[in-house]
This record gives structure tokens, C-alpha cells and sequence, in this order.
């Protein structure tokens, strides 16, 4: 992987520092984005099926039932990319005996104190949040299956739909807690965001919330 | 099937008050097993009021054509043998359709504003013009009712025939039934003619007669006399409800806690970021150079 880029390979991203380390390849970013998209429109369409307050949302995807119908597709669609994605990460996010010290102090961080040294891609946060993602899109793939009109739900038993309608619902709006954090992390981090929007970090940022990362990147020990 | 109306108790996905200056006494269509004869004046009788032509199918070796309810077929008389422990075999045949719960599974469960309306009389109508073929409505009944069209992709079901309701008529299977099994007018007044029929079956005999209308719904306004007793018998649930499983996913608590749930994710991230501000390392008053 490249460390930093020559001037001529850096084209028109001119505030890109030229040392610049990458984070995210264009197909990870492409297929990131192409889940968070669909993601929104899975939530959106998913709650004005579970509250009459929020049916309106359907009329933007141009009539109720055109929503419904696409919903399962969009569903089926987020899990396929998500899960290619997913495996490309996995190794990183296996959890590490030093994890437990960094979600110790991890109530401190979210307090304004520094955060406790990571020792590889990703922190200890990142990685719960990766596994509950994986749970959560694998349940609301099953249970949405159960459900799913025409094709697959008349097949099952009533007790299955019953329980799969109810369970999908429930992971709808844990897995919604789990992307607002996420969102939220990104956002409070700066640069994190720029890690998935243009691919590159900062040396300060990566030495700052990933030191071990940056030491296996350029070779070089943070601080 | 819609026929516009202001006497409506409830509708579907619905959180305000629905038209509702005229009401009317509650009805009920009694339906005594013990004087069905199976002739299915009733069933040729709703597909002709409705309009409706099922495929023609295949025999199974029974009287029951066709196999089930469809979208075609709201009514199906629905012939059984069943071994009565020392009485020997009994040749039961039971009408089945939508019994218009006063407590409708289908219309708690269904997510479409006005796709399921209730009126003051106690009917529960299907209005397929706002049905997004979700099936939600068949995970909410109780008594596996509502089907679905092939090419719409819309669910169906007996009406009690709303439309001749409304203009002061009978529904078209009681205008034909030849045994009197078939019993129409208020629900008070079908009580108690179901209480007379009972009487009269348990003097012949029956000691297990009984009529059918189920609490666990708050009683339907299809009410049936059971000669023999033990709804299972008919193919009809013993403690008929709901499932508690589609209650608690349509209750308002479930409905709440998800709003509360988003609500809360977004006000702790505002008031996170008002109290903590951004972590930049990059912009950092005491940052060092390498
Ligand atoms: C991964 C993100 C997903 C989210 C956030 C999501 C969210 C939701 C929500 C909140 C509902 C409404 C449930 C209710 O009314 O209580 C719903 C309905 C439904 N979901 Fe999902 N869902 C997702 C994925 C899927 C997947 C992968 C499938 C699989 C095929 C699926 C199939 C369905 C079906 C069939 C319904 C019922 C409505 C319909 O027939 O379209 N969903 N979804
Ligand atoms: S399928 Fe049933 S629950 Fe879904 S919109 Fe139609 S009537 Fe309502
Ligand atoms: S029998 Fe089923 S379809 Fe008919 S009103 Fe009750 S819940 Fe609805």
C-alpha cells in the first residue's frame, strides 16, 4: 500500500498533504458509500411501514406500494455489498487482549481526555461496531425473508412471520442506534470522514488514533 | 371494497379520529352449523354479488371445491369427518370466512392508512385501492382469513357484503340460504336467536352445543352455533386472539419506544457534541511537528 503519493499522482486533490497515508481503497470507499446509501432509503421505507406518523416518507419513493415492493430489494441488495465489504475487514477487526484497556477509558475519551493508544486499524469501539453490524444486518436479512411478499412468506408459518415482523422491527431500530453512533463517531473525529469520502488520513490523525496502524504504514514510531 | 362512509369506528394506520356522524346498531350474521346442508347456495351467491370466477381446479376427493379461500372466493364451505368419541363418525361442514372481529387482528397489523376500515355496525372491510400487499393483515388474524391476489398483489376477503349493507340490504348469502342455517339483523338480536338454537339442540340431544363468539377478539360479528361443541371440531381456534406476538409489535408502547429510540440518538449526539466538541488532533494548540 502506498505510503504518500509524488506531487504529478496527486492531480487536482490539491490539500491533500503529499504525505498522506491511505486508509480506504476506492472500492472499499465506492462500496461503503453504495451501503449507507441504500442503508437510508431501507430505514426511511422501514419506518413509514412501522408508524402511520412517518407513511408520508412512502410518496418518496413514488407510491406505497412501489415502496414496499422495492424495500426487500434494497434490503437484499445492502446485505450482498455489505458482507463483500465486511470481508475484506474482518482480520482487522479481531478483538486484541489491549482492546479491553481502550474501552475502559473509553467513557474518559468521550469526556474530552485523550485517547488511549490503539494497536491496529481499528479501536476497540470500531470493532464491537463492526460485529454488531454484522448481527444486525444478518438478522434483518433473515427475519426480512421470512416476511417477504410474494416470493418467500407464504411459505413459512404464521408463528415464523409473526416472530420474524416483530424481531425485524427490533433490529431496524437497534441496528439505527448502532449507525447513529457510527455517523456520529465519524463526524466527532475529524478526518475520519475524509478517510471515506477522498481515502487518505493525516500522519497527525493516523499517530493520533491509530499508532500502531501508522507504525505498519510508514515504518515510523508515533511520538 | 369501498363504499364511502361517516359511520367509521376505526381505520388502519390511522392516528386521528375517521368519519364517524352517522352509526348504526351492530350486526351479525349467525351461521348454525347444525342446519348447513351444504349445498353452497352461499358461496355460488357471493361470487355472484361480487363478481368474483375462481380457477376451476382439480377434485381432491371431497365435496370442498375449491381447496381453499382465495381472492376469488370469500366464503368456502369447508367439509370434515371427524370421530366423535362415542358417537362415531360425523360429517361436519363449516362456512369459513372473515368473521368481523371487533377487535380485528388484520387492521392493528396492517401499515397502509385506510387499506382496512372498520364501521360502527362491526363490519371489517378490505379497501384494496389503498393495499400495498404488504401481508401484515394475514399475520394479524386469527382465523388465516385474508388471500391475495395473483396479479394485484392485493389482499381480499369477505365484505359481509358492505355495499348492500349500506342500502339497506341483506348480505347475498343469507338472501339464499334454503335451511335457514344462515341468520341475519342485529347482533343482539342474532344472540339470542343462537341462544334458542342451542336450547333446542341440547334437548336433542347436543349436549355440547354452544355458540361461537370468541372474547379473545371481543366477540366477531360472524357468530356460529357449534352442535358438537369443541370449536377445534370446525376448524375454528379454542381460545381465538390475536397473537400476542402482533400485539406488542403494533402496540403504541413498541410504536413509542421506537421513536423514543431515534429521538434519543439524536439528541445525545447534539448535546455530546455541545458539551465535548470534536476530537482534531490535526488542529491541536499543543501539537508537535515531527
Ligand atoms: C438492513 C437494513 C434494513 C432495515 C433498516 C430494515 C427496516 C425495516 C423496517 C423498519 C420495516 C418495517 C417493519 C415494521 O413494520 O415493523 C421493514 C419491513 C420489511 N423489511 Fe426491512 N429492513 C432492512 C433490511 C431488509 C432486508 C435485508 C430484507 C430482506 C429481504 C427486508 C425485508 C423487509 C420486508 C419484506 C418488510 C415488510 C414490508 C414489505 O413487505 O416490504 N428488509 N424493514
Ligand atoms: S396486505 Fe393487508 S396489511 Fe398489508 S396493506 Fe394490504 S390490507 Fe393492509
Ligand atoms: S377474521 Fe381475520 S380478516 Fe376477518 S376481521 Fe378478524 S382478523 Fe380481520
Amino acid at each position: 500500500m502506498e505510503g504518500t503519493l509524488p506531487p504529478e499522482r496527486r492531480g487536482f486533490a490539491t490539500d491533500r498533504p503529499p504525505d498522506a497515508i491511505r486508509r480506504y481503497s476506492e472500492a472499499e470507499r465506492l462500496t461503503h458509500w453504495a451501503v449507507a446509501l441504500l442503508y437510508v432509503a431501507l430505514f426511511a421505507s422501514g419506518l413509514a411501514l412501522f408508524h402511520p406518523f412517518f407513511f408520508w416518507i412512502s410518496a418518496l419513493f413514488g407510491s406505497p406500494t412501489t415502496m414496499r415492493i422495492l424495500h426487500p430489494f434494497l434490503g437484499v441488495s445492502l446485505a450482498v455489498l455489505f458482507f463483500a465489504y465486511a470481508s475484506r475487514l474482518w482480520r482487522d477487526n479481531l478483538l486484541l487482549p489491549s482492546d479491553r484497556i481502550w474501552l475502559r477509558r473509553m467513557p474518559g475519551y468521550m469526556n474530552g481526555k485523550d485517547e488511549t493508544p490503539v494497536e491496529g486499524k481499528y479501536n476497540a469501539g470500531q470493532k464491537l461496531m463492526y460485529w454488531s453490524m454484522i448481527a444486525f444486518v444478518a438478522g434483518l436479512l433473515l427475519t426480512g425473508l421470512v416476511i417477504w411478499r410474494p416470493y418467500l412468506a407464504p411459505s413459512f408459518g404464521m408463528t415464523a412471520r409473526r416472530t420474524a415482523g416483530l424481531l425485524h422491527a427490533v433490529f431496524g431500530f437497534v441496528m439505527f442506534v448502532g449507525i447513529g453512533v457510527h455517523f456520529y463517531a465519524a463526524v466527532w473525529t475529524r478526518g475520519s470522514m475524509r478517510a471515506m469520502t477522498r481515502g487518505w488520513v493525516t500522519r497527525t490523525w493516523a499517530r493520533y488514533h491509530h499508532p500502531g496502524w501508522y507504525r505498519r504504514m510508514t515504518g515510523k514510531v508515533a511520538e | 371494497m369501498a363504499l364511502e362512509s361517516l359511520d367509521v369506528r376505526r381505520r388502519s394506520a390511522t392516528e386521528t379520529t375517521s368519519p364517524s356522524a352517522r352509526s348504526s346498531v351492530e350486526v351479525a350474521k349467525l351461521i348454525d352449523v347444525s342446519r348447513c346442508i351444504g349445498c353452497k347456495a352461499c358461496q355460488a351467491a357471493c361470487m355472484e354479488w361480487n363478481d368474483l370466477r375462481d380457477r376451476v381446479g382439480e377434485t381432491r376427493g371431497t365435496y370442498q371445491n375449491p381447496p381453499d379461500l382465495s381472492d376469488q372466493s370469500w366464503t368456502l364451505m369447508r367439509f370434515r369427518e371427524v370421530e366423535l368419541p362415542g358417537k362415531g363418525l360425523a360429517w361436519i361442514i363449516v362456512k369459513d370466512g372473515c368473521l368481523h372481529c371487533a377487535d380485528p387482528g388484520c387492521l392493528r397489523a396492517c401499515p397502509a392508512p385506510g387499506a382496512v376500515v372498520q364501521f360502527s355496525n362491526g363490519v371489517v372491510d378490505f379497501h384494496e385501492e389503498n393495499c400495498i400487499g404488504c401481508g401484515y393483515c394475514q399475520a394479524g388474524c386469527p382465523f388465516n382469513i385474508p388471500r391475495f391476489g395473483a396479479r394485484d398483489g392485493k389482499a381480499y376477503k369477505c365484505t359481509l357484503c358492505s355495499d348492500r349493507l349500506a342500502v339497506g340490504l341483506e348480505p347475498a348469502c343469507i338472501k339464499t340460504c334454503p335451511t335457514q342455517c344462515l341468520s341475519f339483523g342485529a347482533k343482539a338480536d342474532m344472540l339470542r336467536l343462537a341462544a334458542g338454537r342451542v336450547r333446542e339442540l341440547q334437548g336433542r340431544g347436543f349436549e355440547e352445543a354452544r355458540v361461537y363468539d370468541p372474547p379473545g377478539v371481543s366477540g366477531t360479528h360472524v357468530v356460529y352455533v357449534l352442535p358438537h361443541g369443541d370449536p377445534a371440531l370446525y376448524g375454528l381456534p379454542r381460545e381465538a386472539g390475536i397473537s400476542p406476538l402482533v400485539t406488542l409489535w403494533r402496540s403504541t408502547f413498541a410504536r413509542g419506544l421506537g421513536v423514543v429510540t431515534m429521538v434519543s440518538v439524536l439528541v445525545a449526539g447534539f448535546f455530546h457534541w455541545m458539551k465535548v466538541g470534536p476530537v482534531d488532533p490535526d488542529r491541536r494548540a499543543d501539537r508537535k511537528e515531527e
